[in-house]
């Protein structure tokens, strides 16, 4: 089947089984190995990328289900030279060991944080309307779909933390 | 200045835009195949008849093989030969490889090895502790005994006597980058492998031996791996040589990566034990004799079970001064998947089970588990420990000490190595520096003499620090009011005995270029995994030639440019490669210096390179200008190092030797709370002070030990292996199986570096940062021990991992 994919702003046109995971449609028919896949059952957070702004697990979607949306990967925040604000911040704070759920984490933070932004609560936000304040078990809660083995948690929590309120 | 700064990751920039390479990620050739296991959904019997016809009818199949397609068993063990690829008439765990689908996507391999019909005589898999012991299903023919002494005599003669059990669950690696390899057929028949392992030079050997081919026709790769932890150490074996077979033949490049379920069910993990103590000790709490039985499940075939049971004698006395000692060691034969490596590699099982054993005499005595330590600690050893301290602020570093120099003693190098060293150059924290007892004669159960200690001036150190007394007496007072939630708090020390026990894989090898530009090709034995080894490799070839680390190429892991490597495991990886990497480099440095002197009329002593300069007397150049200069006058500007490690002799029959070069300490304060009606529980706090010598890079130090600790209190709490009664692993994906996330790291955590230098000379004069670590989960484990007995007056006897339900049942036991 046929379905148009707008990833990091570059328009695709994929000829693709139904089953294909939106996952799967990165990488192996676009060919952006930077989204990973650590489970493939929704419970890592490797795959995460956002889709008209909103983080999702690429693993649990078909690319069917996606005709026409805007898809972020982390190739498309950022490059080499270039980096965002985020990706900066998880170098400075050395957010990572092996790297692996890099990507994820840092596309997870980046639908996180305007998600906290837009005043989203969380299971351990104080009260269900209002503004979030972004402390530590705010970041450590969100984040916690995204699984890091190396257990790189601090330098993540720093990393998110040193560009939180800065944009 | 290279050296003890706190530098990024190498692929840094690569991480973080998703460019960093993994094998999965390589582009493949065009027309690559892909593979996939048809498994034995039971744990032991004999096969009746396969079925395949399904198989190979389905779409995008290529080939299926089985046991009669291949040359020979194409052998996967890193031990005994006794893993065939795949089975042979026999089945010897649920997860076990007995056919291999070939097709053209990793969907269509998978899909297929779903249809294989093969019917099975079914038989009674052995997996308890007690009727595996009872068929006399072990490893070797004897249990392992060692000892110290006359253990029985001194328990028997000592005023107090306890016996007790512990036991210890298993780990899954859950390294988040799955096993993976990719296998290319070159010329003449020759292959090339991409793997994402620990342990290249293995691959290169199990390959060229399936293949039927000398090691030099197969050249194995492995740039980076997404965590390996030890399960990458031997257990990418299978997918290596499998796609090597299938490459040769279908003449195509053939790719494998197991999935998540597949991976957790097929490999293997580390090791369970299940440790009994029977101790003599007097009102004190001082130790009079031990006597230790452990027992550990192997799994189907050896793989690392012996040296990893091994290491767990090794440690049997942490960081304990033991008079009498004895310790008997049984490896089971099971039919579950193989244990294998886990980062500390049996070490962390050992000191569990000495650390139980404390904890349960503190509890008898009614003395606080410190001073039940504290009183047993192997003596800090006057000048030892390199006088160490808490960390001082790097600025303040003065020039570094005269022996220091003395102690680099190849040629040349003098005056370079003051830039490199300034930075590295120690302090002596003389105020904090722990009270030497004087010095007696010390020994481990297995004889070697401990010169190194730390532990003492460590744990006073930490204590006060963290508050310890206090924090204890308030939580007491806290838990009094509190009927529902209990608090805990527990402190464990770690000392780590740092080198591989099979001696002869204590070698290195590294190759070094420089080009006619300046820049520097960097290649050496060790695999990067996420513990920075490259990065610190790097750092310390940088120093050699004054330059800034961003000259330096760092180059994925070759057996083509580094032969005879070991397995990057051991925590040994950084230790062992960058000595080989100096030598590397100072080989070259010397002949630069020596052209450079030559053109100058000096010295070649009085050659420094420092700063991107090489200056001779008055004259100075850039790096890449003196590159140049020994290029045009033809001097080699390239370089192999081999570095092997000294003074080590060990006999693991006999137990007596010294298998270790030095040790590495740490210790650890951790407060957790539980929830006595549902078992609940949470990590509050954690402080750690650790020792990882004169650090080459604190950052990815301490980055190592929150790891290390978070994984170590995750083994320890939340992840639970349940192998079901006919032996299916019933926990193999994150859904059922709990590794800490970002929630479950501490929220107070504090990590300092114990700022000594390793005494022994070591690169730099740092020590080994990727196992140690790990075991100052353990505090975790026995700060939850503490909560429990908040809640009666008998000993909890809490087995790991803490799980809600031990907890829950722990309680029970406490309250009688
Ligand atoms: S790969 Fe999608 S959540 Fe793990
Ligand atoms: S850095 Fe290795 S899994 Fe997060």
């Amino acid at each position: 089947m046929h379905t148009q994919l707008d990833v990091n702003g570059r328009a695709y046109a994929l000829d693709h089984d139904p089953r294909t995971t939106l996952l799967d449609a990165l990488r192996d028919h676009i060919g952006l190995y930077g989204t990973k896949k650590g489970c493939d059952h929704g419970q890592c957070g490797a795959c995460t990328v956002l889709v008209n702004g909103r983080r999702i697990n690429s693993c649990l979607t078909l690319a069917a289900m996606h005709d026409g949306d805007e898809i972020t990967t982390v190739e498309g925040l950022g490059e080499p030279g270039a980096l965002a604000p985020l990706q900066q911040a998880f170098v400075d704070c050395d957010g990572y060991q092996c790297g692996y759920c890099t990507p994820g984490q840092i596309m997870s933070a980046t639908g996180m944080l305007e998600e906290a932004k837009a005043g989203d609560p969380s299971h351990v936000s104080a009260s269900l309307s209002g503004d979030v304040a972004l402390d530590d078990s705010e970041i450590a809660e969100r984040m916690s779909g995204n699984l890091c083995r190396c257990s790189a948690y601090p330098f993540i929590r720093q990393a998110i933390h040193s560009v939180e309120g800065k944009e | 200045m290279s050296v003890a700064t706190p530098l990024p990751h190498d692929s840094a920039p690569l991480h973080v835009t998703g460019r960093a390479r993994y094998v999965d990620d390589i582009p493949a050739p065009a027309g690559t195949l892909h593979l996939a296991f048809g498994l034995s959904p039971i744990a032991r019997g004999r096969i009746k008849a396969m079925d395949l016809a399904a198989v190979r009818a389905a779409p995008g199949v290529v080939r299926v093989l089985t046991r009669e397609d291949l040359p020979n068993a194409c052998d996967t063990s890193p031990s005994a030969h006794d893993e065939p690829l795949l089975a042979e008439g026999e089945v010897f765990y649920a997860g076990q490889a007995v056919f291999l689908v070939i097709a053209t996507s990793h969907l269509a391999a998978r899909k297929a090895a779903r249809l294989g019909k093969v019917e099975y005589e079914e038989m009674e898999p052995l997996l308890s502790y007690d009727e595996t012991l009872a068929a006399g299903a072990e490893f070797e023919a004897e249990p392992r005994v060692w000892q110290k002494g006359d253990a029985g005599a001194a328990i028997a003669a000592a005023p107090r006597r306890l016996t007790g059990r512990i036991e210890i669950g298993g780990q899954e690696h859950f390294y988040l980058e799955g096993q993976a390899a990719l296998a290319i057929p070159d010329d003449g028949g020759a292959m090339h492998v991409v793997t994402s392992t620990q342990h290249p030079t293995e691959i290169q050997h199990k390959v060229a031996d399936a293949l039927g081919l000398p090691m030099a026709m197969v050249r194995s790769e492995c740039r980076r791996m997404g965590g390996g932890f030890g399960g990458k150490e031997s257990q990418g074996n299978a997918l290596a040589v499998a796609c090597a077979v299938a490459a040769k033949l279908t003449g195509r490049a053939c790719k494998m990566r197991y999935d998540r379920d597949d991976d957790m069910v097929i490999t293997g993990k580390r090791h369970d034990f299940r440790i009994d103590y029977d101790v003599g000790y007097d009102d004190g709490g001082r130790i009079a004799g031990i006597d230790f039985t452990q027992v550990t499940r192997g799994g189907w075939s050896m793989d690392l079970t012996l040296p990893v049971a091994d290491r767990a004698m090794l440690h049997a006395d942490n960081a304990y001064h033991l008079p009498a000692c004895r310790i008997t060691s049984h490896r089971l034969r099971t039919n579950m998947c193989s244990a294998t490596a886990y980062r500390g590699f049996g070490g962390p099982q050992g000191v569990l089970g000495i650390e139980r054993m404390m904890d349960e005499i503190a509890h008898v005595l009614g003395i606080d588990p410190v001073e039940v330590r504290r009183v047993n600690y192997y003596a800090d050893c006057a000048g030892g420990g390199g006088g160490g301290g808490p960390s001082a602020p790097r600025s303040a570093a003065p020039s570094p000490p005269e022996r220091y120099l003395e102690q680099d003693r190849s040629p040349g190098s003098g005056h370079a190595m003051s830039g490199a060293l300034a930075g590295a150059g120690k302090r002596f924290g003389a105020e904090h520096s722990p009270v030497a007892r004087p010095v007696e004669p010390q020994t481990t159960p297995y004889g070697m003499e401990v010169k190194d200690f730390l532990l003492n001036g460590m744990t006073a150190k930490l204590l006060a620090d963290c508050d310890y007394a206090g924090r204890r007496a308030a939580i007491r007072a806290w838990n009094e009011r509190s009927p529902i939630l209990k608090r805990g708090i527990g402190f464990s020390p770690v000392k780590f005995g740092i080198s591989f026990t099979l001696t002869h894989l204590n070698q290195a090898g590294a190759l070094v270029h420089v080009y006619q530009d300046g820049s520097i090709h960097l290649n050496h034995g060790g695999t990067e995994m996420g513990q920075g080894l490259f990065q610190k490799v790097a750092q310390v070839a940088a120093a050699r030639f004054g330059v800034d680390v961003a000259q330096v190429r760092i180059t994925a892991t070759d057996t083509a440019k580094v032969p005879n490597t070991s397995a990057t495991a051991a925590s040994s990886g950084t230790d062992l490669n960058g000595m080989a990497a100096m030598a590397a480099c100072d080989a070259i440095r010397e002949r630069m210096a020596e052209c450079l002197a030559g053109l100058h009329q000096a010295k070649p002593e009085a050659v420094v390179f420092e700063g991107g300069e090489v200056r001779v007397g008055e004259a100075a150049m850039s790096f890449a200008q003196a590159a140049t200069l020994c290029y045009e006058n033809r001097v080699s500007l390239s370089a192999t190092g081999f570095y092997r490690t000294p003074d080590l002799a060990w006999d693991r029959i006999r137990g007596q030797g010294r298998p270790f070069f030095y040790f590495a300490h740490g210790c650890a304060v951790t407060e957790v709370a539980i929830d006595t009606l549902t078992g609940e529980n949470r990590i509050l706090r954690a402080d750690i002070l650790h020792d990882v010598g004169a650090s080459l890079n604190p950052a990815i130090d301490r980055g190592q030990i929150e790891g290390g600790y978070v994984q170590g209190a995750g083994w320890l709490t939340t992840e639970e292996l349940v192998w079901d009664d006919k032996g299916r692993l019933r926990t193999h994906a994150p859904s059922t199986y709990k590794i800490p996330a970002c929630s479950d790291r501490p929220p107070v955590f504090n990590v300092e570096l114990w700022d000594g230098e390793n005494p022994e000379a070591t690169i730099y004069r740092s020590k080994a940062v990727g196992e140690p670590p790990f075991m100052l989960g353990i505090s975790a484990f026995l700060a939850l021990s503490d909560a429990c007995a908040a809640c009666g007056p008998h000993y909890p006897a809490l087995d790991a991992p803490a799980t809600a339900e031990r907890v829950l049942a722990a309680v029970k036991r406490a309250r009688g």
